[in-house]
């Protein structure tokens, strides 16, 4: 489990966290989102113990990460920012290192070792140096190093960058494996990954927190929440038929994607009324959707807020 | 036994020997090394079974050969991201720092320890007094120690190796001459006669020239010790300074 609280980090002027505070509990993925230099990865390297708070403090099993370093420490695996590892080292002599550096029995590193290897597919490329490597074996092989010791929380900065979309899915699917009886952060600028791993996401800019929420309810935020989207040929006959219904407040013509966006009035719900209106009349449509909402939206309205833009 | 120190030495001492550097570092110490004694120490033509012509230039070969092994201790793991990985496994600060070190200067001691040759040399052709000899390598050692301490305190205060080259050269030389006109003269100007004694105490020059000759002072191991102690204590306070940048 990992407590923050008010944590803020100053560099000179600049406040790059600012009073972040929030828990998370076993069983939890945690994505935290945010634009570039929004103080994610400021976040991350404090509660892993690399980089002092400012104020506030982090807890990671109960244990303070200033007065309890190595208790803490023990305790975590930590992917940091870009996946730096010994570029002369082979891939099989890294996690050997790890495994003595952590403290893991002969047997014990033996079987562990092979396990993460198995996982992260590093069977091909256990004895070329990790320097010549391609970037998604060098991101697997600092994977691997994280889940090493198999930590009861893992801290992981961008655990999918520069992975093809096979290894993607393979890596999101290892961390929700592994989620169960975790405890989990994982910082992404995919919003797609939220859905795919996260039970619940932050979202951070300018070193405030500014929402943290499950990523459905996050989407009920958006405008889009609850609205109806149909593609069709004849978007004019579409768009007027949608006009009618009293359940609609707006209707939005999207030419590109020929598609049109009806938005609902107070919320009501508007599929119903929208497919009897459209099979009453007579217009074809390819398609039909209700929309949960766009993450994506969310996100740009949070973080391009007037407040935030200071 | 504090055993990630060791995982951290051994990881660092295998790290020399896995690029062309070591190789290199060996050849050049023990050519120089060899060339400097026959061609400028006289080495015959002084007639006397000894390595006084040997051990005189090893402050001047360490002055550029060790700050090329330190420079990169520190520099390179900021530069490349790996001091975020090192200092978020559970090893402390201090235990980072002394295994680096001490690795570094393993690898030193063995590049020393293969200058033996120069040893059997004079034990061939006369009758070298070896206790002398042995206070010699032991001066030289200590000599390296200090040079490598001041070089990975510098080394992990930037992320350039060349910087760090250049910036250990200049202290190191300044501490090779402290005892000297040339850096004696730069304080008098302002300092008092007791400042300028303490400086030409600090000289590396003054303590390993007994030590070379064959006289083993405490005061002269004592004060090596120090110097390194304090570099490196140094070092680690430096390393939680800059980690952000």
């Amino acid at each position: 489990m990992i407590e923050v609280r008010a944590l803020s980090k100053r560099y000179g002027d600049i406040l790059a966290v600012d009073q972040v505070s929030f828990t998370v509990e076993t069983g939890e993925v945690l994505g935290f989102l945010g634009p570039n230099g929004a103080g994610k990865s400021t976040t991350m390297k404090m509660i892993a113990g690399f980089l002092a708070p400012t104020s506030g403090s982090a807890r990671v099993c109960g244990f303070d990460v200033e007065e309890q370093p190595l208790e803490a420490k023990r305790r975590l695996g930590y992917l940091p920012e870009g996946a730096p590892s010994y570029g002369e080292m082979t891939p099989l002599r890294f996690l050997k290192f790890i495994a003595d550096v952590r403290g893991l029995s002969e047997s014990e590193g033996r079987k562990r070792i092979a396990a993460v290897i198995e996982q992260l597919h590093l069977g091909a490329v256990l004895h070329q140096p990790i320097e010549t490597l391609s970037k998604g074996f060098r991101r697997r092989v600092g994977l691997a190093q994280a889940i090493l010791h198999d930590p009861p929380v893992l801290i992981l900065d961008e655990p999918t960058d520069g992975l093809d979309p096979n290894q993607k899915h393979e890596v999101r699917e290892l961390i929700r494996s592994m989620a169960k009886d975790k405890t989990i952060i994982v910082s992404t600028h995919i919003l797609e990954e939220v859905h795919a791993v996260c039970t619940r996401a932050i979202i951070i800019a300018k070193g405030r927190l500014l929402a943290d929420d499950a990523p459905a309810r996050l989407e009920a935020r958006s405008r889009y929440h609850g609205a109806v989207s149909v593609s069709a040929e004849d978007l004019v006959a579409v768009e007027a038929a949608l006009r009618t219904l009293p359940e609609v407040a707006r209707v939005e013509i999207d030419a590109t994607q020929r598609r049109v966006t009806a938005f609902p009035r107070d919320g009501k719900a508007i599929f119903e009324p929208v497919t009897r209106s459209l099979r009453e009349r007579g217009i074809a449509f390819a398609g039909i959707e209700l929309e949960r909402g766009r993450l994506d939206e969310v996100f740009r309205t949070i973080t391009t807020a007037e407040g935030v833009r200071t | 036994m504090s055993s990630p120190l060791w995982t951290v030495y051994r990881r660092e001492l295998a790290s020399y020997f896995a690029t062309p550097v070591a190789y290199v570092f060996i050849v050049i110490f023990m050519v120089l090394s060899a060339a400097l004694t026959f061609y400028l120490g006289n080495f015959y033509e002084r007639g006397q079974a000894d390595l006084l012509p040997f051990f005189s230039f090893h402050p001047w070969l360490y002055l550029f050969l060790v700050p090329a092994v330190s420079m990169r201790l520190w520099a390179e793991e900021r530069k490349s991201g790996t001091i975020e990985l090192l200092l978020t496994l559970p090893i402390s600060m201090l235990q980072a720092v002394i295994g680096k070190f001490l690795a570094a200067w393993t690898f030193i001691a063995l590049a020393l320890l293969l200058t033996v040759p120069m040893w059997l040399t004079v034990s061939y052709l006369g009758e070298p007094d070896h206790g002398a000899i042995l206070a010699g390598y032991l001066g030289s050692l200590l000599m390296a120690g200090g040079f490598l301490a001041i070089g990975s305190c510098i080394s992990a205060a930037t992320k350039s190796q060349v910087v760090a080259f250049i910036l250990t050269v200049v202290i190191c030389f300044a501490f090779l001459l402290a005892g000297f006109p040339l850096v004696l003269d730069f304080f008098r100007a302002f300092a008092p006669q007791g400042l300028l004694d303490a400086i030409a105490s600090l000289s590396f020059l003054t303590h390993f020239a007994s030590l070379s000759k064959g006289v083993v002072d405490l005061r002269d191991i004592v004060y090596f010790a120090l110097m390194i102690g304090f570099w490196l204590y140094a070092n680690a306070v430096i390393i939680d300074l800059k980690k952000a940048d």
